[in-house]
């Protein structure tokens, strides 16, 4: 019997529940040695379903109630330098009170998973969406990967360690997921049967850990200036290792689960003359007003970066090339530089073309700003005039902002 | 659980030769002491300080047995994340169980000042481990700054005697007692020049149901100021002065330990370190008739604990 078949015969039936849930799900499934996490919006709901799993013995997981995120990711290093499996969840401040520590799990190549919800950094507090937290974290040396509705919540919690664990990367894996708009919203999920879901993930089997008996390495200590450049340019060489690990995990993964997952998913962009870059759940809408604007009779499409970090240069090149002018959602600022994140790195990734598109940014969602299908419509307006007459704007357009 | 000094000579060194702290630093000391007084095998993390510095640099290291070092804060919660990852894979079959003891080594600023939080999270969590606070009263990795930890009119490189402001101008924080009202089983103070006293409290710790601290006194020659080879004359000093008194809190029960403690005064000890010359030898008292009186009645309220102790234990 393949395996496709087996998945379509043994099935569970599809659940409602929103992408908080789903990543608990996923999380129940894969039965880490150790969670720990610290509530924050709108993260809360993955780690109050997990709770209630392990209140009810549907997992063997350690769950650490830590007393803050700096915790929570620090309980995580030393649990998955012990030997375990080890994940948490947080959002914006969290990750931002976290930070020194995003870097030590990376520099320690600690293979642990975070699952972001994505939250506006403080002042002013905001508990709504955007990207500001997620970029912050961008040169740290850790996969990210953006979902873009519960089922992606699920679907890349499960294929997440096995991209982070796999011997070539050894990396920390963030799966990042849009505050409320995915955490938050009830939809179908598909899911995997357990069995499934435990078999592709297996068991997390380091070479060297703290508990192994026996064992004596040192974890963490000291390089000076003898050693410290090469162990970072190894950790360049794990990460450029991930990108072709990814595809193969997210290939493997449609094998089972029947859901094709690309590093970049394209829409409409065969025949596009203009096109629009996106991260995150926005893509809902992009599509929505790309229809619309097709009706109009404008030939635009559509690319949504899924795999952020690595960030998946040759795959974004080829989708955009023959695109004569694009525009690129950035739902953060990069304060003072010559361009926001995205952007930064779709200019980087077009720069080669044969014929470079004209490029120009947009700044929307920032603190959970609303993100209708007209304001990506305005967007499409925008890039199709910037063709017409050729010219890129020099700074950004700043979307839905009053 | 008794500690034979036969048995000690027998155990094979787990913290090995060829570190790079200095020469007559108490910190080395009191690790070896710790670590052969263990009964089972140690997972240790550290915090960063003197010793993680000193003792990890790859491509070498001077431990024999297991340690993780992440940051400066948080060597408690890496052992939680250790402690849970044992119980974990124990209960999922992927390990056989074994004793092992969680150990943590932190400086009194990963422990007093930054770590603070870290630490009194993991007591409250209950995890099993022993944290072990080697106190030199002051940054001494990053060049001898103050920590709360330091005492008061301390010259410190934050902290200089100048004109206006004799050293340190606070009072040090009590941490061993901060610690004690988290109502874990077993807390002490320790010092390196007594050592049976520390390793029978690292024996107490071990077994103690639950979490464990012990703060023990380190005197750092650099930062203090005294002859490297004087290292266990000071430390007996600052105990015999009060200004670190041995005691310890067991399930509740307050004692005094280490073989009585007859009280000098705390001229003696401060005269002992060159961080207190500007204060003994201006010619102004009042700064050591200020930590004279805070000693005393720190020393006389320790006493009243402790009898109470003795009072409940025998009324039981
Ligand atoms: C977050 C952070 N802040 C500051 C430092 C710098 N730092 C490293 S060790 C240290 C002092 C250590 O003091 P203590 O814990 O008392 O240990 P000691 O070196 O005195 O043994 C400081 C301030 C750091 N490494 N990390
Ligand atoms: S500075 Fe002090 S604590 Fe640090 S190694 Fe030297 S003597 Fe020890
Ligand atoms: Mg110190």
């Amino acid at each position: 019997m393949t395996t496709k078949q087996k998945a379509s015969i043994t099935l569970p039936a599809p659940l409602a529940i929103n992408g908080g849930e789903a990543v608990a799900y996923a999380m129940r499934q894969i039965d880490p040695e150790v969670v720990a996490a610290y509530p924050i919006t709108p993260q809360t709901f993955i780690i109050e379903r997990f709770s209630e799993y392990v209140a009810d013995g549907l997992v063997s997981t350690e769950y650490i109630n830590v007393e803050s995120e700096h915790a929570a990711l620090s309980a995580c290093v030393g649990a998955c330098a012990a030997g375990g499996r080890a994940q948490t969840a947080t959002s914006g401040p969290g990750l931002a009170l976290m930070f020194e520590i995003v870097w030590v799990a990376s520099g320690m190549r600690l293979p642990l998973v975070m699952h972001l919800c994505s939250r506006a950094l403080s002042a002013p507090l905001n508990i709504l969406c955007d990207h500001s937290d997620a970029m912050a974290m961008r040169e740290s040396s850790w996969i990210m990967m953006f979902g873009s509705n519960p089922q992606e919540a699920y679907d890349q919690a499960i294929v997440a360690p096995t991209v982070a664990e796999h011997p070539d990367v050894l990396l920390p894996f963030a799966n990042v997921l849009d505050g409320f708009t995915v955490t938050h919203s009830v939809e179908r999920v598909d899911v995997l049967p357990d069995e499934d879901a435990k078999s592709f993930v297996g068991e997390y089997e380091p070479e060297r850990w703290a508990l192994q008996p026996g064992g004596g390495a040192t974890f963490g200590g000291l390089d000076a200036n003898d050693f410290y450049f090469e162990h970072k340019r190894q950790q360049v060489e794990a990460m450029d290792n991930s990108l072709e690990v990814v595809r193969r995990q997210l290939d493997k993964y449609a094998e089972l689960s029947g859901r094709k997952m690309s590093l970049v998913e394209e829409y409409l962009l065969d025949d596009a003359e203009v096109a629009l870059v996106v991260l995150g759940s926005s893509e809902g809408m992009v599509r929505a007003a790309i229809d619309q604007a097709r009706a109009d009779g404008i030939k635009v499409g559509m690319l949504r970066v899924r795999l952020f970090r690595p960030f998946p240069v040759a795959d974004v090149r080829k989708a955009l090339s023959g695109v004569a002018a694009v525009g690129v959602l950035d739902r953060a600022i990069a304060f003072g530089a010559p361009a926001n994140a995205l952007m930064q790195d779709i200019v980087m990734a077009t720069r080669t073309l044969p014929e470079r598109p004209l490029l120009m940014d947009f700044v929307y969602g920032l603190g959970g700003r609303n993100t209708p299908k007209q304001m990506f419509r305005e967007a499409i307006d925008h890039v199709v005039l910037a063709k017409e007459q050729g010219a890129e704007p020099e700074s950004p357009a700043y979307l839905g902002l009053r | 659980m008794t500690l034979k000094l036969r048995e000690l000579t027998e155990k094979t060194e787990q913290f090995g030769s060829g570190h790079a702290l200095c020469a007559g630093c108490a910190e080395p000391v009191a690790v070896r002491q710790v670590l052969a007084a263990l009964v089972n095998p140690p997972v240790v993390a550290l915090a960063t300080g003197c010793l993680e510095v000193a003792t990890t640099r790859f491509p070498d290291t001077t431990w024999k047995v297991p340690v993780i070092h992440s940051a400066f804060e948080n060597a408690a919660t890496t052992i939680s994340g250790v402690e849970a990852a044992y119980k974990a894979l124990v209960r999922k079959g992927r390990m056989e169980p074994r004793p092992l003891t969680f150990l943590v080594f932190g400086g009194d600023g990963a422990t007093y000042d930054i770590g603070f939080q870290w630490l009194s999270g993991a007591l409250e969590r209950g995890h099993k481990f022993i944290y072990v606070c080697l106190n030199n009263e002051g940054y001494m990795n990053t060049g001898i700054q103050r920590s709360s930890a330091t005492l008061l009119g301390a010259w410190t490189t934050t902290t200089p005697a100048g004109d206006v402001r004799p050293g340190k101008l606070q009072w040090h924080k009590d941490m061993t007692r901060i610690i004690a009202a988290h109502n874990i089983p077993y807390v002490a103070q320790a010092a390196v020049h007594n050592w049976k006293d520390l390793m029978t409290k690292v024996r107490k710790a071990e077994a103690a149901d639950g979490p464990a601290f012990i703060n023990v006194i380190t005197p750092c020659d650099r930062g203090w100021r005294f002859d490297t080879d004087k290292t266990m004359e000071v430390s007996r000093l600052m105990v015999e002065s009060g200004l670190w008194p041995l005691y310890e809190v067991e399930n509740g029960v307050w004692r005094m330990t280490g073989g009585g403690q007859k009280r000098r005064p705390v001229i003696d000890a401060l005269k002992s370190q060159k961080r207190f010359s500007h204060i003994t030898t201006n010619g102004d008292e009042s700064v050591v008739a200020e930590i004279q009186r805070r000693v005393d009645a720190e020393w006389e309220s320790l006493q009243q604990l402790c009898e109470m102790s003795a009072r409940a234990e025998s009324e039981s």
